[in-house]
Formats: structure tokens, C-alpha cells, sequence
């Protein structure tokens, strides 16, 4: 995949292996729960209006991190419940599955959330959420036009994922 | 699939574009000729650059992080050390070394060994209070208030002002964990 700086993105993407869309939805958060993107492919079913499915989303994945760090069995030292937690911190749950699908995530020690749901039959999504925060460096921080905090609205950016996410098995 | 491992900062130097070295240090040094020819002041142009390096700083750690696959640093030690190693050999090149650490572990000293921006430069005697680097004091710091570290960057030593070395002082001021964004009555 050719970029504007023509650098080498690290990881390399994975091998595409299936055609069509397989994936649902993505949502790119910041630390502050603002919602820098979000990108539809499949979802039939609607059931709350934006603003509430962000913050729903967002507030599912504050509490889960949460709850995933007090239940870590191997930790010797663990926080209170509901004590605020330096990003990254704890161990980190990065996916969960239902029946009818599977959410990934994944976060960055800088506080940027990926989270992507895809069809219950996908592998482990971890490289792939690597990747697409690495196009999110290139067409997103390096972007002069952007302003950090923002609703992303860079149209290369929307190309790229779009692109990248037509190829996950 | 466990997760990859870090990279060395040597590692991803080698891996990324660069720019031609005089192409950087002439232009940064079109800026801050720029600066002092609008502001006027030299502690002005300090601020500014300070300012100008913090917003280079927010963006730059999600480069960071994308590029060397590290995960939270356990405590600041460890943090200066990335800092140095890792951070500074990836994107001007260059090694430094954390020395002097205090006994709290709050506040070190990064020592440059080279500096890029400063070839070819010399301070005129109506420049003098001016801290030329004043950049990379704002990227540390706008880097690492994005990783929850509230940190004060100073110039402790500067070859241009006839020191013998370059040194910053990185001091944490605070660790700022994450809140709960919403109010629970929205």
C-alpha cells in the first residue's frame, strides 16, 4: 500500500484472505471519550441515536478495562473499583464475543481507543488494530489540517481504512 | 498471536524517511530567525518556541508509539530512558544519555551528545537569552502530557550559550490517570 511519505508501515498488513466486508463498525476514541470516528459498513439494527451509542460505548469499555484490572488474578497490586487508572495501565482485555459478533479493542498508551466489530468468526484482530493505528499516524497526526481532539474528517483516512478493512478475513 | 516486541530506536531510524540534515537545520533556522524578527523579544520567542514544540509533542507520541510497539513504561526511570534511547535515536538521530537522577526518581537529566538543530549556529550579542532548542523542550513535554505526565522541561546546559554540553531537565510534576469523561446527570 503506497502512502504519501512512501515510509514502510510496521507491522506489514496481513495477507488479505476473504473478499467483501466483513466488518461492522469502528470507533476511534480519545482519552477524553470524545468520538474521533466512527465508520458503519453492516448495521442493520439501530437503537440509539449517536450521541448516546458513544457514550454507551465509551462508558462500556472505561468500566470493562476497569473491571478486567480488579479481576486480573496475577496482579498482586490492583486498584479499588472505579479509582482512575493511568492509560495502559492494568492489564488490558482486547476483544470479547456474542453470538452475532465480536468487538475488539485495543488502546494506546497515549489514550486512543480502536475498537472494531466484526463478524463472531474472526481471528485475533490485534495486528490489524495495530495497523490501523499506524494509518492513523500517517493520515491523521501528521495532518496539518487536523486538530488533535477533533472529529476526524480526513476523506484519505476514510479511504485507507475502508480499504484495509475490506481485507480482514 | 502474542503481541510483537518493542523495536530499538536504531531499528526504526533505519526503517523511516529522512530528510536531509542541512535541509532540517537551515530550516528550523529560518524559524527562529523568523521568530526574532516578528516577536522581538527573546523570552517571547522562547515561549513560542516552547509552544510550537508542545503541539509538535501531542502528535509526535502517537508516531512514537505506532513505530517502536512499546507498552506503558512502569515508572518515570523508565520513561526517561525511552525518552532518550528509543525516542531521540528515531527521529533526530542522535543518542543521549538520563543521567542524575534525583532521589525521588522525578527529575534526571537527558544529555545530548550531538545536536542536529544547531549546526552552524552562533547566539549574536542581542540574542543572548535566547534558548535556541527551546523546541525539544515543548516536545518532551507535549509528548508526555498525552502519556498522563505533567512534567516541567528546562535548559539546564547549552553549548550555544558556552556551555560544553546539552542538557534538559525533565521533571514530573504529576501523573494524571484517567477520569471518567461523562457527568453521571447527561
Amino acid at each position: 500500500m503506497q502512502f504519501f511519505g512512501g515510509s514502510e508501515i510496521s507491522p506489514s498488513p496481513p495477507v488479505p484472505t476473504a473478499t467483501g466486508n466483513n466488518a461492522h463498525m469502528m470507533y476511534i476514541f480519545n482519552r477524553n471519550g470524545v468520538c474521533l470516528l466512527y465508520r458503519e459498513w453492516n448495521r442493520p439494527l439501530h437503537t440509539l441515536n449517536p450521541q448516546q451509542d458513544h457514550k454507551l460505548m465509551f462508558g462500556l469499555l472505561f468500566s470493562l478495562k476497569s473491571l478486567t484490572a480488579k479481576m486480573d488474578p496475577t496482579n498482586a497490586e490492583k486498584g479499588n473499583l472505579g479509582i482512575p487508572q493511568l492509560p495502559g495501565q492494568g492489564c488490558s482485555f482486547h476483544s470479547f464475543r456474542t453470538n452475532t459478533y465480536k468487538l475488539s479493542f485495543m488502546e494506546t498508551p497515549s489514550g486512543i481507543k480502536f475498537i472494531l466489530i466484526t463478524n463472531p468468526r474472526t481471528g485475533d484482530l490485534r495486528e490489524t488494530l495495530k495497523y490501523i493505528y499506524n494509518l492513523y499516524v500517517e493520515y491523521v497526526a501528521k495532518n496539518a489540517l487536523y486538530t488533535p481532539g477533533t472529529l476526524i474528517k480526513c476523506e484519505l483516512f476514510n479511504t485507507a481504512l475502508d480499504q484495509y478493512v475490506r481485507s480482514i478475513a | 498471536m502474542p503481541p510483537a516486541a518493542p523495536r530499538s530506536g536504531e531499528a526504526i531510524f533505519a526503517s523511516v524517511e529522512r530528510v536531509n540534515a542541512e535541509l532540517f537545520t537551515l530550516t528550523y533556522g529560518a524559524i527562529v530567525r523568523q521568530l526574532l524578527t516578528d516577536l522581538e523579544e527573546v523570552d517571547e520567542v522562547n515561549k513560542q518556541l516552547d509552544q510550537m514544540g508542545y503541539n509538535i509533542g501531542i502528535r509526535l507520541i502517537d508516531e512514537f508509539l505506532a513505530k517502536s510497539n512499546v507498552s506503558r513504561c512502569v515508572d518515570f526511570k523508565e520513561t526517561a530512558e525511552m525518552i532518550a534511547k528509543v525516542g531521540f535515536k528515531m527521529f533526530l538521530g542522535v543518542t543521549a544519555s538520563v543521567m542524575n537522577w534525583d532521589a525521588d526518581g522525578t527529575c534526571c537529566s537527558i544529555l545530548l551528545e550531538d545536536n542536529p538543530l544547531v549546526d552552524f549556529v552562533e547566539l549574536p550579542d542581542t540574542c543572548q537569552g535566547l534558548y535556541y532548542c527551546n523546541i525539544l523542550s515543548g516536545v518532551i513535554r507535549g509528548a508526555l502530557e498525552m502519556v498522563a505526565m505533567k512534567t516541567e522541561v528546562t535548559w539546564i546546559r547549552d553549548m550555544l550559550r558556552g556551555d560544553d554540553a546539552y542538557e534538559l531537565q525533565v521533571k514530573l510534576l504529576k501523573q494524571v490517570p484517567e477520569e471518567y469523561p461523562y457527568k453521571d446527570d447527561e
